[in-house]
């Protein structure tokens, strides 16, 4: 059967489920629900499933991708009722379609992320913040392949905007999705390096919706 | 999500195995049950959510409607520190609330070594470790498990053991509970009523005395407690309840596949064998039974392996016609099955040759004892030339690989026998070269010992066990006589078998020991990672108990032994006689060829065994 592909969200308790243990809840998932996904072919066969964007542990989504394959042709509208009756909780089949876009097109990710402050005003610190990411250049250190670099996170945020909430701050960003790919969590570990007295007691994302380069929607 | 929750986990390894949500977890309303029960598994989660007997009793326990069970789970050190840090009780994963807020914490314990990490469990759900000290009814804190055949260690912690299998009697526990917690009942009233169910043992109804030398003189039942207290089967296996929906762990667990399990007990009577024992007496599942629940499971769980578990799966007499039926259902759908516990016989090597088309990992073979002299005075019925017959069909068909395991310290071990096992391996090697097609690949041949361990309820329960200083002169010499380079020795150390000795047969004055080790900060013992072996010696000291008393010395026949208050359902004559057995280096027949009459079959009300 052709390729297809799902939106997903995956919140609550599911979003510490770690990318490769996904990748065994699905095909399960998929095996529950009666319709079996093609594995690859040789010694070590392994389904044919892959995440456009892989997302850390603990940080929720609504608006995952990931395309797979079947071995046998089904209606797609009750594939979908099938595999959520068959999803640990807090994974969420959205939507099951064919693509039309390659997963390259998918440029820009919105995210919401609550900064959590325990002991500071958080008026105050929630206008610093905003104006902490006007600077010019954002440079963190980073993991690298060869150990550690620099980067400028600052191209990677298209926007960023601030509110401040019950002893936190909501934060809601246009982030670089891939090449580069930003992590939201380095939003924190900018403030860190470059001002902790900014940096949050605890922080937590969201991922959103997902745009191409033109920042239209991407499916 | 508790705040503090989702503020450490992302600082801890693997957290989806500290949240719950798990695919087939059960959810119930916490105000429209009467009775919270935690089912407590004192080890971690990967471990726990392997064990069938976990996934049975949440099954039955869950079937009664006033009954929610939940799952809790020791955590890792990292996540262990994090939780004391953050103030976090231990709690229960479909709920997240707290286990102080249960009625029942009902633990499993199948091996000693997890003591520690009951009564820390305890101690992290806040809960006081010693019963006595929890005077109220609620809550009650049982066990139940292999380990609990002889629970006198554990006695001061827990209010009641469960002795056999739990599928019938937890709920007739939980039932009672109700009644009581419904009436208002005190605790002593409770459990003078609990001991009245088949298989429930109350340890404080029981006094203990003690002889000069540190023997039991006598035990005496009190308030109306059996004298004697019969373990529980199920009698019939296929009309029993088994769990097609088990939870799916959405990370990684040791076996993550469809469990299915032939029978329970075995009919081979190895003298060293405590679970060969205790099972008694076997009882099989029709293969139609396992074929239907094993699909029915395969399609409400996604996995793509099944195991056929059982103490010795040859001994399956159906075992070709449910391999056919699985395989029906498993090819198609490239389903793997594996057949663990087969032995070294012909008929085992053409299954495996069928199931494991593809892949040819090792082959393993508990061979126990190295010479045929010491194999039949421990009723192990392996010969050597079927050993060799399985080997060269296996070589023969492209594996490259043998394991082979042996206890050393068995009863009447001499040297020669532990040279026994050298002159295996060089056998095997020698079968590999005449018989192997593709030399290229080379072969590896491992040889692994552990220190044999004197259990409760066999016929070796009175053995002196032989401590460090001689096991490890042991392992010197067999060290020395492995000369060939494919055959690598593994040796597992004995520290921890010196202590599993010592719980093992202990009686309850070890409770002591236990809480002076965990407070010393022992928990997760199992774990060769966290035991540490002058932890458990400064204990024995602290408390002035010997520890040689109760790990290596041997038992007097006319002892009180501390677990005689546990009838298995089988006879102490019986497990004499096989111990004079052993001594003649005489085999005894197994169950199909000739019962010996352990004893076993009278649980059956007539029936016979393997019927
Ligand atoms: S009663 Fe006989 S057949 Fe049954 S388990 Fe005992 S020895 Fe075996």
């Amino acid at each position: 059967m052709s390729k297809l592909r799902m939106r997903f969200s995956k919140t609550g308790r599911a979003i510490w489920i770690s990318h490769l243990d996904l990748m065994a809840t699905m095909q399960r998932a998929f095996s529950r629900a009666g319709s079996r996904l093609k594995y690859s072919e040789g010694f070590n066969p392994r389904p044919q499933i892959s995440i456009a964007l892989p997302l850390s542990v603990g940080c929720a989504s609504v608006c995952e991708i990931m395309d797979f394959q079947l071995v046998e042709e089904v209606d797609i509208t009750s594939l979908k009722d099938r595999l959520n009756a068959t999803m640990p909780e807090g994974i969420e089949v959205l939507e099951i379609y064919e693509p039309t876009r390659k997963n390259a097109e998918l440029k820009w990710l919105a995210v919401e992320g609550i900064f959590e402050y325990d002991e500071r005003e958080v008026d105050i610190i929630q206008k610093q913040l905003a104006a902490f990411f006007t600077r010019d250049a954002i440079v963190v250190e980073k993991k690298t392949k060869r150990g550690f670099g620099e980067t400028d996170i600052r191209p990677s945020i298209r926007e960023i905007a601030f509110s401040a909430a019950e002893k936190s701050v909501s934060v809601t960003a246009l982030i670089s999705a891939q090449n580069p790919t930003l992590n939201p969590e380095l939003l924190c570990a900018a403030l860190r390096a470059l001002a902790p007295e900014l940096a949050p007691d605890f922080a937590k994302f969201t991922r959103i919706e997902t745009f191409d380069g033109e920042g239209k929607l991407f499916r | 999500m508790d705040k503090r929750l989702e503020r450490i986990l992302p600082r801890v390894q693997k957290p989806a195995r500290y949240t719950g949500g798990e695919y087939n977890q059960i959810i119930k309303d916490r105000d429209e049950v009467e009775l919270r029960v935690a089912f407590c598994f004192p080890d971690t989660y990967e471990i726990g959510m392997s064990n069938l007997g976990l996934k049975i009793l949440y099954k039955t326990m869950n079937s009664l409607p006033f009954v929610w069970c939940e799952r809790a789970f020791a955590p890792w050190g990292d996540m262990y520190g994090e939780m004391k840090k953050a103030g976090i009780p231990l709690y229960a994963l479909e709920s997240g609330d707290s286990l102080e807020a249960f009625d029942v914490l009902a633990f499993s314990i199948g091996y000693e070594m997890a003591y520690t990490t009951v009564l820390d469990m305890l101690d992290m759900a806040g809960i006081p470790l010693r019963s006595a000290e929890r005077p109220g009814l609620l809550p009650i804190v049982f066990a139940g498990g292999s380990a609990c055949v002889n629970a006198e260690p554990m006695a001061e912690f827990m209010d009641l053991f469960v002795i056999g299998e739990g599928e019938e009697m937890n709920n007739e526990l939980l039932t009672l509970l109700r009644q009581a917690k419904a009436e208002g009942w005190d605790k002593p009233r409770f459990l003078r009523a609990a001991a009245q169910i088949g298989g429930v043992y109350v340890p404080s109804l029981y006094d203990v005395e003690y002889n000069d030398d540190g023997t039991i003189r006598s035990i005496t039942a009190q308030d109306g407690a059996p004298e004697k207290v019969r373990k529980r089967i199920v009698e019939d296996l296929d009309a029993a309840p088994y769990p097609t929906d088990p939870i799916v762990p959405s990370t990684e667990v040791v076996q993550d596949k469809v469990d299915i399990e032939l029978f329970r007990g075995c009919v081979r009577g190895c003298r060293f064998c405590q679970a060969g024992h205790i099972y008694r007496p076997i009882r099989a599942k029709k293969p139609e039974t396992l074929i239907r629940q094993g699909i029915e499971t395969l399609q409400n769980t996604g996995y793509e392996d099944v195991t056929l578990l059982s103490l010795s799966t040859s001994d399956y007499r159906p075992l070709g016609a449910l391999c056919d039926g699985l395989l029906d259902y498993c090819e198609p759908r490239s389903i793997g099955l594996a057949l663990p516990s087969l032995r070294a016989d012909n008929f085992s090597m053409e299954l495996m040759e069928r199931l494991q088309r593809v892949r040819k990992t090792g082959l393993t073979f508990a061979v126990e004892g190295g010479s045929q002299r010491l194999r039949d005075a421990i009723n192990k019925n392996v010969t050597e030339k079927d050993l060799l017959n399985t080997c060269a069909i296996a070589f023969a068909g492209g594996w490259n690989s043998v394991k082979l395991y042996y206890m050393l310290g068995l009863p009447t071990e001499t040297d020669e026998d532990i040279l026994g096992i050298a002159e295996m391996a060089d056998r095997v090697l020698h079968c590999w070269r005449e018989n192997a097609k593709n030399k290229n690949r080379g072969v590896r041949i491992t040889i692994s010992t552990s220190c044999f361990i004197p259990k409760p309820h066999c016929p070796f329960q009175w053995e002196a066990q032989i401590g460090k200083e001689e096991y490890l002169r042991r392992v010197n010499l067999l060290r020395s006589a492995i000369t060939a380079r494919n055959v690598t020795y593994n040796w597992h150390d004995a520290e921890t078998s010196v202590i599993e000795s010592a719980l093992s047969r202990g009686d309850r004055r070890l409770a002591g020991v236990l809480e002076e080790v965990w407070r010393q900060g022992g928990r997760l013992d199992a774990w060769s990672d966290y035991f540490v072996f002058d932890r458990w010696l400064g204990a024995f000291e602290r408390c002035v108990l010997d520890l040689d008393f109760y790990a290596s010395r041997e038992r007097g026949l006319d002892e009180v032994l501390p677990w005689d208050m546990i009838d298995v359902g089988v006879r102490r004559q019986h497990l004499l006689r096989e111990r004079e057995r052993c001594y003649r280096s005489e085999l005894s027949p197994d169950c199909r060829k000739q019962c010996s009459g352990c004893g076993a079959a009278a649980m059956l009300h007539g029936r016979k065994c393997d019927e």
